[in-house]
């Protein structure tokens, strides 16, 4: 077959044919994959849930989503029974800010309130650096960073810097710091439901304040030298 | 203020080129001097902005008809036809420019920083200070800040690389292979941003 | 004419390297090779559009006028990154999560286009393929690569697999300024060894 012209009606009606294919071709593929899209969306929240809650016997129940104080809660419970309850919380509505954007987490709470698991939804950390909390604060060699099993209410959930009882990743101490206030914002969400008795709602992750008077997010920048700060701090005391 | 932090945070702690990766073909391709690499960073700046612009506002009316899925066709294509626009244009009211540009001017459709800003812009995934919500005004104000970065770090990598053609490189290294290591040291200094906003 | 299809495929993976070769397609190169699963994943989604885009454009390139002949390419490369775009989103979401924006980015990339105009254009439907294959993999092969030296030196495993301690690691090489250097003296040294 001789190659077409490039007249105008040729032109015109070569794009305009090879348009019309093309998005005849995406609405099918879209229509196809549409459903296992969403599913796979729904998949990886449940399963963000079921990982994190409480290993039981029986067929765990997830109730409908509830959102409070910035955070979505999801209880599960197995019969009548409240067994957990699985809390999607991020960083935003945080003080401690992390370096890069916001990171949103799946922290699991048993029935009377130890951290059980926690998954990373989503995070902008630098790779590497900040991505390192997926596995940091789960460590069972680790016991100081190690966050599992326990209770916002008795430990102090800041890091061990500012006098907490966590130690932060090496060189991330900013990004540990927004991680641990996710956790206890997490945590005070369900605290202050009913069914959670003799907790009390735990003060936030201290904020760091810098003695030079500076905006402790101008001093977390490392432009001020966080270590400098806390030197002074130390110096002071 | 937040506005004015954009501007930092997409020129400097976040440059499209040397922390996003986006754009990487002219800023090897184009920047083997300062000249070139300036009008070129100049044509990126106006396409961009322009094509921000118009891709955020069909992204509207394909969200309002559930067509999200048509988003990469259309948008490569608006980028393509307004590329073409500006190659006529520059054609006319400066001859010298275009003589200068002219091989990498249909390269801007096929750099990936365009059509990379678009689609950031106008699904709000990009990467903003704090207090920023993404939307017109916001997204209109990255795509400038991005686009001026491009350019800095291609301006900045000119520079170098003018100094460095007067460089003895081992056989092996030269052209591309010694550019990227010097990209990397640009890169590693720009690092010295993170964390500024 | 065996001889021929198999010269084909083999010019892509090595005399005209996408990567080492001909440096196009930067972009995902340097920002995909975090590791080197995330690096073979982004050549594999490009090697399938190439090989598509390939033979489609084969097909059509006597009734395609020379002068529209980009943006219909184009449009039919768009076509195979969105399908590519919405599969993996059904079927892979994880790693569709970590390639991002650069599934979309494959419509710019270079090598796609250029092999469109350079080879498809102008050969049959059969070499087009080859050639298609030939190029994705010699991308694939080389974003493993850069992906397995930076995920070695940076985190200290392969392929995810812990090899030494991850203590040991030097992140910078998963940073930003390391995907330059790598891939910088990588292709010094695939210069250096095809002089010989």
């Amino acid at each position: 077959m001789a190659k077409l012209q490039s007249s105008f009606k040729n032109m015109l009606l070569s794009l305009t044919l090879i348009a019309l294919v093309a998005a005849a071709a995406l609405a099918g593929v879209y229509m196809l994959t549409k459903d296992p899209i969403a599913a796979a969306m729904t998949e990886k929240q449940q399963s963000a849930i079921m990982q994190v809650l409480p290993e039981v016997e029986g067929d765990i129940r997830i109730a409908e989503a509830e959102e409070s104080n910035g955070v979505t809660l999801y209880k599960a419970y197995v019969g009548e029974e409240w067994i957990g309850t699985a809390v999607e919380a991020s960083t935003e509505g945080n003080q401690n800010m992390p370096f890069g954007g916001t990171f949103r987490l799946m922290v699991g709470f048993n029935n009377v309130g130890d951290v059980v698991r926690y998954v990373v939804l989503e995070q902008a950390e630098t790779p590497g650096l900040g991505a390192l909390m997926s596995t940091w604060f789960c460590n069972p060699d680790k016991p100081k960073s190690n966050i599992l099993g326990k209770n916002p209410a008795t430990t102090n959930f800041s890091v061990s810097k500012d006098g907490g009882d966590v130690d932060a990743i090496t060189a991330s101490t900013i990004t540990s710091r927004a991680f641990l206030e996710v956790v206890v914002r997490a945590y005070n969400a369900i605290a202050q439901q009913p069914m959670l008795i003799e907790k009390v709602e735990v003060e936030p992750a201290e904020v760091f304040v810098c003695p030079n008077g500076n905006d402790p997010l101008e001093c977390a920048g490392r432009g001020c030298a966080e270590q400098y700060c806390l030197k002074q701090k130390g110096g002071q005391q | 203020m937040v506005y004015f932090l954009i501007f930092i945070s997409a020129i400097f702690v976040n440059n499209i080129v040397l922390s996003q990766f986006l754009g990487i073909c002219p800023f090897l391709g184009v920047s083997k001097k300062i000249n070139t690499a300036l009008g070129m960073g100049a044509a990126v700046l106006f396409v961009m902005t322009l094509a921000t612009l118009v891709t955020y506002l069909l992204q509207q009316l394909l969200n309002a008809w559930g067509l999200g899925f048509l988003q990469t066709i259309l948008f490569i294509l608006v980028i393509a036809a307004l590329v073409q626009m500006i190659e006529i244009i520059l054609k006319k009211i400066s001859p010298s420019l275009y003589q200068a540009l002219g091989v990498f001017l249909p390269l801007i459709t096929t750099n990936c920083c365009l059509l990379g800003v678009a689609i950031m812009v106008a699904s709000g995934t990009y990467k903003l200070p704090m207090g920023a919500e993404p939307g017109l005004l916001t997204g209109m104000l990255f795509a400038i800040a991005t686009a001026i970065g491009f350019a800095l770090a291609l301006v900045l990598f000119a520079g170098m690389r003018e100094q460095l053609a007067l460089a003895k490189v081992p056989k092996a290294m030269q052209g591309t292979p010694i550019a990227l290591l010097t990209a990397g040291l640009l890169a590693m200094a720009f690092m010295g941003f993170s964390g500024v906003v | 004419m065996k001889n021929k299809a198999l010269n084909t495929v083999l010019n892509g993976i090595l005399r005209e390297n996408p990567v080492f070769a001909l440096v196009l397609g930067m972009c995902p190169t340097l920002a995909t090779t975090t590791s080197a699963i995330n690096g073979m994943s982004m050549g594999l989604a490009t090697t399938f559009v190439l090989i598509c885009s390939n033979v489609v454009i084969s097909l059509l390139k006597n009734l395609i006028p020379d002068k529209v002949r980009i943006p219909a390419f184009i449009v039919v490369i768009a076509t195979f990154v969105t399908m590519v775009q919405l599969l993996m989103q059904a079927y892979l979401p994880a790693i569709y999560e970590v390639l991002g924006l650069f599934i979309p980015l494959i419509v710019v990339n270079c090598i796609v286009l250029g092999r469109a105009e350079a080879f498809a254009a102008k050969n049959t439907v059969g070499l087009s393929a080859l050639d298609g294959l030939g190029m994705g993999l010699g991308f694939s092969l080389a974003l493993t690569l850069i992906g397995a030296v930076r995920e070695l030196l940076g985190t200290g495993s392969l392929f995810g697999m812990n090899l030494y301690s991850e203590t040991y690691g030097m992140l910078f090489f998963v940073l930003a300024p390391g995907a330059f250097i790598v891939l910088g003296y990588l292709m010094a040294l695939v210069q250096k060894l095809l002089k010989k």
